[in-house]
């Protein structure tokens, strides 16, 4: 199996958000990058499967400046065997999702693996937009992806539960909890191999931006959080009734 | 030109968030000066139809074609995008729940258009069109305008008021051309997740933490879940540990919800367990710990013994209940 899997590059989880230049752009001081965590699971899966004896090929794949490297080498070093960057401004979605497609066509790929979302801008967007781009069928969000031949067993979310499936090459997933239990963790011996694998650059093709974000907010702060005295609990419950309104 | 909303039905049946969706899709209609109409699929009861029309929707489509019994993201993008193109929708809204996720991005490159993911507020402007979406996992909004003739939006749950406008609905029914190939992946069951109330549909949560110390100690969460009518929700650390189910853990890397009262048990509040919970209407915290982070993001807090004072409340919920 040949697999392609995106690579997110943001930041860390544990950011605290700030914005610069009028609130239009993100600002990065201070900001440690990651993978994503969804795409971390998705990769951690792949490696398991090839650990497991499976035939895998990964390829990590990202559309951004030359500084997301760094998180791509960290891809690397985590076991995927090769790297193409996209060297581009990610605009947006569909721009990124038009470049993905692109660089499975130059390929010889099986599947797509993608996160189930991003956590800057929280799209879950590119894996169905790959697929269309492509025509290709998408699972959104699986928690489970188990290989048996030419099948791969996948579990879906939808509302108030789950779909079992069972799909053939080739296709589009994104990785949603449970993909993987524990993301995996680059040992020194991966981070030195990482150096030495490759990394292609490669241009965009062309494709017009259809959204651009002009402005961020913070949420308001909240007002003091109001004590309740731990011997009169009734209080809580006369404030959630009079005040708050809630039950 | 007209908005058209796809209101997704659970074995015929519509839930609060359709009509959210369907009022949120009526007001941006209201805005450009189009009209609401929405699509189904499946089969709904005229009666369940007609309720829509209370909340704005002009007409609706209902797409019965047999093979759309199971959801497929190829097929159901291929459907709505038909009905979109013969009524020239131009704006086109889902919910941002699973199915919304897996077709929005699909029909947004089928009609050349742009997405806006998470919107929370109708269009502050429509010429640009601009909307306010969540970002950052709920740490942040952002504006963003879509430059495309069609626009694509998903709307945050529990983000925008049912507001209910009287008023008749057009039925009409719609035979779709399902593309070849749009089952290739087969369908080998549907897993029902166990009776209880989801996650994302609760209006209330009761949720805990690592605080309860073990799974055993669950009993009183339960309790005051049924007494109040809730669901019952978990910090990431207690799903980790195997103490309770997956589908309970809410965070970032979790469910995300927006509840009308979240009470958390027992939770310190990481920044990646609120970034799941923080559009809570209202959020109150139990914890020993006067110092846990939970306490500057909660509306009401008590200091203490989860032990003590979960029982406590639980009697004064049940007080509460019994006299009003």
């Amino acid at each position: 199996m040949k697999a392609l899997v995106c690579i997110g590059h943001v930041p860390d989880t544990t950011s605290k958000i700030r914005f610069t230049d009028n609130d239009t752009k993100f600002d990065n001081t201070d900001i440690q990058y990651i993978i994503g965590p969804y795409e971390e699971l998705a990769l951690t899966r792949l490696l398991d499967i090839k650990d497991s004896g499976t035939d895998v090929h990964i390829t990590a794949v990202n559309v951004g400046p030359v500084e997301t490297e760094a998180t791509l080498r960290k891809a690397l070093a985590m076991g995927a065997d090769e790297a193409v960057r996209v060297n581009a401004e990610p605009a947006d979605a569909v721009f990124v999702a038009k470049q993905i497609a692109e660089v499975f066509k130059n390929g010889e790929y099986d599947v797509i693996v993608t996160g189930k979302e991003s956590i800057d801008y929280n799209g879950s967007q590119v894996e169905g937009m790959i697929a269309e781009f492509i025509g290709l069928p998408s699972v959104s969000g699986a928690s489970l992806f188990e290989i048996d031949g030419d099948k791969v067993k996948m579990e879906q979310e939808i509302e108030g539960g789950k779909q079992v499936l069972n799909a053939t090459f080739p296709f589009v997933v994104s990785a949603g909890k449970g993909f993987a239990l524990e993301p995996r963790i680059p040992n020194m011996r991966g981070i030195m191999m990482a150096r030495r694998k490759k990394l292609d650059v490669v241009e965009p093709v062309e494709q017009n931006n259809m959204t651009e974000v002009v402005k961020h907010y913070l949420p308001e702060a909240k007002p003091q959080c109001k004590m309740v005295d731990p011997e009169n609990v009734e209080e809580l419950v006369r404030l959630l009734h009079e005040e708050a309104k809630i039950i | 030109m007209a908005v058209l909303i796809y209101t997704e039905n659970f074995n015929g049946k519509f839930k609060k968030a359709t009509y959210e969706l369907v009022s949120y899709g009526t007001e941006t209609a209201n805005k450009l000066g189009s009209e609401a109409i929405a699509v189904t699929i499946g089969n709904v009861d005229e009666s369940t139809l007609k309720e829509l029309g209370n909340y704005g929707a002009k007409k609706v489509f209902v797409v019965k074609n047999g093979e759309l019994k199971d959801f497929s993201a190829q097929a159901y993008t291929a459907v709505i995008e038909q009905v979109a193109s013969n009524n020239n929708a131009d704006v086109i809204v889902f919910g941002n729940n699973p199915s919304g996720r897996a077709v929005a991005p699909r029909l947004t490159v089928k009609m050349n258009a742009g997405l806006a993911a998470g919107a929370v507020d109708v269009p502050s402007s429509t010429s640009p069109f601009k909307v306010k979406k969540r970002a950052y996992s709920g740490k942040a909004f952002a504006d963003v305008i879509i430059n495309s003739d069609v626009k694509v939006l998903t709307l945050s749950q529990n983000s925008y008021k049912i507001v209910e406008t009287g008023g008749d609905i057009e039925i009409e029914d719609f035979t779709a051309e399902i593309p070849e190939g749009a089952y290739a992946v087969k369908l080998v069951e549907v897993v029902k997740s166990k009776g209880k109330l989801s996650v994302t549909d609760a209006d209330i949560l009761i949720s805990a933490g690592r605080g309860l110390k073990g799974p055993e100690n669950w009993g009183m969460i339960e309790e005051m879940a049924e007494i109040l009518g809730a669901g019952t929700s978990c910090s990431r650390p207690v799903t980790d540990l195997d103490w309770r189910p997956h589908d309970e853990h809410v965070g970032q890397t979790g469910k995300v919800v927006a509840p009308n009262l979240y009470i958390a048990i027992g939770i310190s509040g990481a920044i990646q367990h609120l970034a799941g919970v923080n559009s809570s209407k209202v959020m109150v915290c139990i914890n020993t710990d006067a110092d846990a982070p939970f306490f500057e993001s909660a509306d009401y807090g008590i200091v203490g013994d989860a032990f003590e004072v979960v029982p406590k409340l639980n009697e004064a919920f049940k007080k509460f209940i019994a006299e009003s």
